[in-house]
């Protein structure tokens, strides 16, 4: 620290500092384009309606004006970045997942009960004959993706109006800078990027669900790709009594499970999101096919991050003892080499790995001349992730155990030597309990992130190997990498349940923290 | 100062016991150690050797490999800086574009709120730093679903910043920044003597200038090793990135790479794939090699904290 000074010398007392100008300049400059970008973000939420997060952008907006551009506040400049991304992406994201976890969000269940209502309605509609026809466009909003994103329908009327038709309803498009081919098809429209007939027909399944409500009674539709029909839905919406009524096979629809059902138990193919109270954790604890597997997950869960710990922990601490040696030449030359396992990024370590346990051609079979089919066998796909993960896993705990080694001090050994211990009595008596003492932390931060270590296992095994009866629950599944693939893959995505047993980890690993934080004792040192 | 000081113990194990202990004549009774240090080079490297073989191996499948190249070319670099399809350039730009952007960052947000709580005080201070120690239990990749959900929202409203954004993916790194740092980079500013701030402060300096010209420069150390440690962390992560990036051209190295090694074709393009995680694994080893010293002291600090 005593280099400091000599950077404030040429200052002198008194003399103060005037802020330079470009400071200022910057400062504004900053605070102008926080303004800009609030603008942007404003207008283009006012523009879909999403007034809520208007407000919330102005709040922002207002707190970053009121604490750069005076004096005051001055701690809340240094930590309203930090804060303001935290409550965005840590808070908010926690409160989130908590309420999700209380509903039935998934595959089928994105929309409100009136918008699912609305798309089922919209599905029904039937071409009402001699009813005249759109020439149709299939368009993405401009600058969307052409695969994923929500279509629209640019619509050409026999009498030439044009109209932009999306999942909300019908509105009319202005003419500026529309293009038609003769036929009336609209081939140019400002915003829109318009598919061509393969895009077009890469959607086909979405567009199959797809229709333009216009009205509680009418809705279009496309018949193939260039041209769309008005028809009237078969399906009635009755409120007072909450259901639907197909009025061409005379089935009343009522709302069973987030779905409109007919008394036979028969479904519509869009259901709704809705509050399902305690149901997800429920399902976790009493339905007896999530129960089982969410506890055989859980088990292995605990044994994987309990083993990882300790085959590493002895692998590290054993050659940490081996190369303690004052005497040995060459140290430095090993602690570079034996850390290279844990400096290769760890999804390469576990792709590699993956590979390397491959039955037919992997490294392992061929070197070993054995033939076990690592990936596909329950028990040695455990094998494999342990052995993958000693691998990965050793060289932060070598080089721990290495430093709290040197950190015991000498005169303590020599003691112990001058009361008649041995090497080992030394070792087992003085050197292992203030070894222990020194990287117990460690341990319970190491157990703690092995608890949720999605990529090793995800990578590695994908959760695998499945049992044929079961397919949602693999044998190497960690709770976090089961959450994974309740929410985003597999027959049915159920982001509800995911969030349910994301929650359930909440816990789990806040215990663990929790007693990892007594033992350092670092909420005593807060000043 | 302590806390630093036990860092440098970590990192630097030779010397403390080497004065300590009375000198033996000769090192005869080594070999042993080096017989069985030499079985933990074999079994720390083998895995790397059969990477850089693979990588070299010019037939570039699977079941043509071997631990040791029989012939070397690098036919299969060539296929991977080929290949429209993976495209290998984008994933290593948006991979070193999502890390350096995220961990500056980190770094700066992390370094912001340090000062703020090592030298500043306020009401809520104490609580505050708390509020997030206890945040730090929850991970954020928990959040998982949340984010997913907002941020396909947030893109249909403000395309750019949606799903298939790397923007929008460091932006989510960026949440963890005040406080996962916090801690570590407090302790380091609690370290500068208080009496430096005090005498700029008497000869009329503004807080922005002691922080930004004089705490910035002091604390250098430290902001070095956090922005390593996010570095390498965001490097290599996986979960968030995966959930992301679904367009082949927004993805990172880990998405891309994984994206070869699964499906019917991970056999033909285990070359290709053992090519690209080669150079991928280049910065993080490097760093690690590099600046050992820094990130061993900042892992073991930051963990205990």
């Amino acid at each position: 620290m005593a280099a400091v000074p000599s950077t404030l010398e040429p200052m002198k007392l008194g003399s103060g500092y005037n802020t330079p100008w470009w400071a200022n300049a910057l400062k504004w400059g900053l605070i102008a384009l926080v303004v800009g970008f609030a603008a942007y973000v404003a207008q283009r939420l006012i523009s879909s309606g999403a007034w809520f997060g208007v407000v919330i952008t102005a709040f922002v907006l207002m707190c970053v004006l009121a604490v750069y551009s005076t004096r005051r506040f001055i701690p809340m400049k240094y930590l309203l970045p930090g804060l303001v991304l935290l409550v965005g992406l840590q808070i908010w994201p926690i409160v989130y997942t908590v309420a999700t976890a209380f509903t039935n969000y998934g595959q089928g269940h994105t929309l409100s009960k009136d918008e699912a209502t609305a798309r089922n309605l919209a599905n029904s509609v039937k071409e009402v004959e001699g009813s005249e026809r759109y020439k149709l466009s299939i368009a993405v909003p401009e600058g969307a993706d052409v695969a994923t994103a929500e279509l629209t329908f640019l619509l050409t009327k026999p009498d030439g109006a044009t109209f932009v038709g999306t999942k909300d309803g019908l509105e009319p498009l202005t003419a500026d800078g529309v293009e038609k081919s003769e036929a009336g098809k609209i081939t140019k429209a400002p915003g829109y990027t318009i598919l061509n007939a393969r895009e077009a027909n890469k959607r086909s399944a979405d567009l199959e669900e797809f229709a333009v409500p216009v009205n509680e009674n009418a809705g279009i539709k496309n018949v193939g790709i260039s041209s769309a029909f008005e028809g009237a839905p078969t399906l009635k919406y009755d409120a007072a009594a909450d259901t639907l009524t197909d009025t061409s096979q005379n089935i009343v629809y009522s709302p069973k499970d987030a779905y409109w059902t007919a008394p036979d138990g028969q479904r519509l193919a869009t259901g709704w999101k809705e509050n399902v109270g305690f149901k997800n954790f429920s399902d976790l604890l009493t339905n007896p096919t999530i129960r089982a597997g969410f506890f055989k997950i859980f088990v292995w869960n605990v044994a994987f991050a309990a083993l990882s710990v300790i085959t590493t922990f002895i692998l590290g601490m054993l050659l940490a003892l081996l190369f303690n040696d004052p005497k040995l030449k060459g140290k430095g030359f090993y602690r570079s080499l034996l850390i290279l396992p844990y400096a290769i990024p760890g999804f390469v370590t576990a792709l590699v790995w993956a590979s390397m346990f491959n039955q037919e051609f992997g490294l392992v079979n061929s070197l070993t001349h054995l033939n076990v089919d690592w990936l596909g066998n329950a028990w040695a796909a455990k094998a494999a992730i342990l052995l993958t993960n000693l691998w990965l896993g050793f060289p932060y705990m070598f080089l721990v155990c290495t430093g709290a080694l040197q950190s015991i001090p000498g005169d303590v050994k020599e003691a112990a030597k001058i009361d008649g211990a041995g090497p080992l009595r030394t070792l087992r008596s003085i050197t292992m309990p203030l070894l222990l003492v020194a990287v117990g932390p460690l341990l319970i931060a190491s157990f703690a992130f092995n608890f949720n270590n999605f990529s090793l296992i995800y990578l590695l095994t994908q959760g695998g190997p499945f049992q044929s009866d079961n397919t949602s629950i693999g044998s190497t599944d960690l709770l976090i990498t089961y959450a994974f693939r309740l929410a985003f893959s597999g027959a049915s995505p159920n982001i509800g349940l995911a969030s349910a047993v994301c929650i359930f980890i909440f816990f789990i690993v806040a215990a663990m923290s929790y007693s990892g934080f007594a033992r350092t004792k670092s909420l005593e040192e807060v000043n | 100062m302590s806390s630093i000081t036990d860092a440098a113990a970590v990192a630097i194990p030779e010397g403390r016991t080497a004065t300590e202990k009375s000198p033996q004549a000769s090192g005869s009774g080594t070999w042993w150690r080096h017989l069985l240090g030499i079985l933990a080079l074999i079994w720390a490297l083998f895995p790397i050797v059969f990477l850089v073989s693979a990588a070299l191996n010019p037939a570039g499948s699977l079941d043509t490999s071997s631990l040791l190249p029989k012939t070397i070319s690098g036919a299969n670099f060539d296929t991977l800086f080929g290949d429209d399809s993976r495209p290998y350039t984008s994933w290593y730009k948006n991979s070193m574009i999502i890390a350096t952007v995220g961990s500056l960052g980190s770094v700066f947000i992390g370094a912001c709120a340090a000062f703020a709580f090592s030298r500043l005080r306020f009401t809520g201070r104490r609580p505050g730093l708390l509020a997030l120690l206890l945040l730090q239990m929850f991970p954020a990749m928990l959040t998982f679903p949340a984010l997913y959900l907002t941020f396909a929202k947030l893109g249909e409203i403000i395309p750019g910043l949606g799903l298939n954004s790397i923007w929008a993916l460091t932006l989510c790194y960026l949440g963890g920044a005040m406080g996962a740092n916090v801690w570590l980079l407090k302790g380091y500013f609690d370290t500068v003597p208080k009496e430096l701030d005090e005498a700029a402060k008497v000869d009329g300096a503004s807080h922005a200038r002691i922080f930004f010209t004089m705490t910035l420069r002091l604390v250098l150390p430290i902001l070095v090793t956090v922005f390593m440690l996010s570095f390498v962390g965001l490097f290599s992560e996986f979960l968030l990135a995966s959930i992301f990036l679904q367009d082949v051209n927004s993805q990172t190295l880990g998405v891309g790479l994984y994206s070869m090694s699964i499906g019917n074709e991970k056999n033909r393009l285990f070359g290709q794939f053992a090519a690209g995680a080669l150079l991928a694994s280049l910065p993080v080893v490097l760093l690690y090699l590099g600046f050992q010293k820094f990130l061993i002291g900042g892992m073991t600090q930051g963990s205990v904290k």
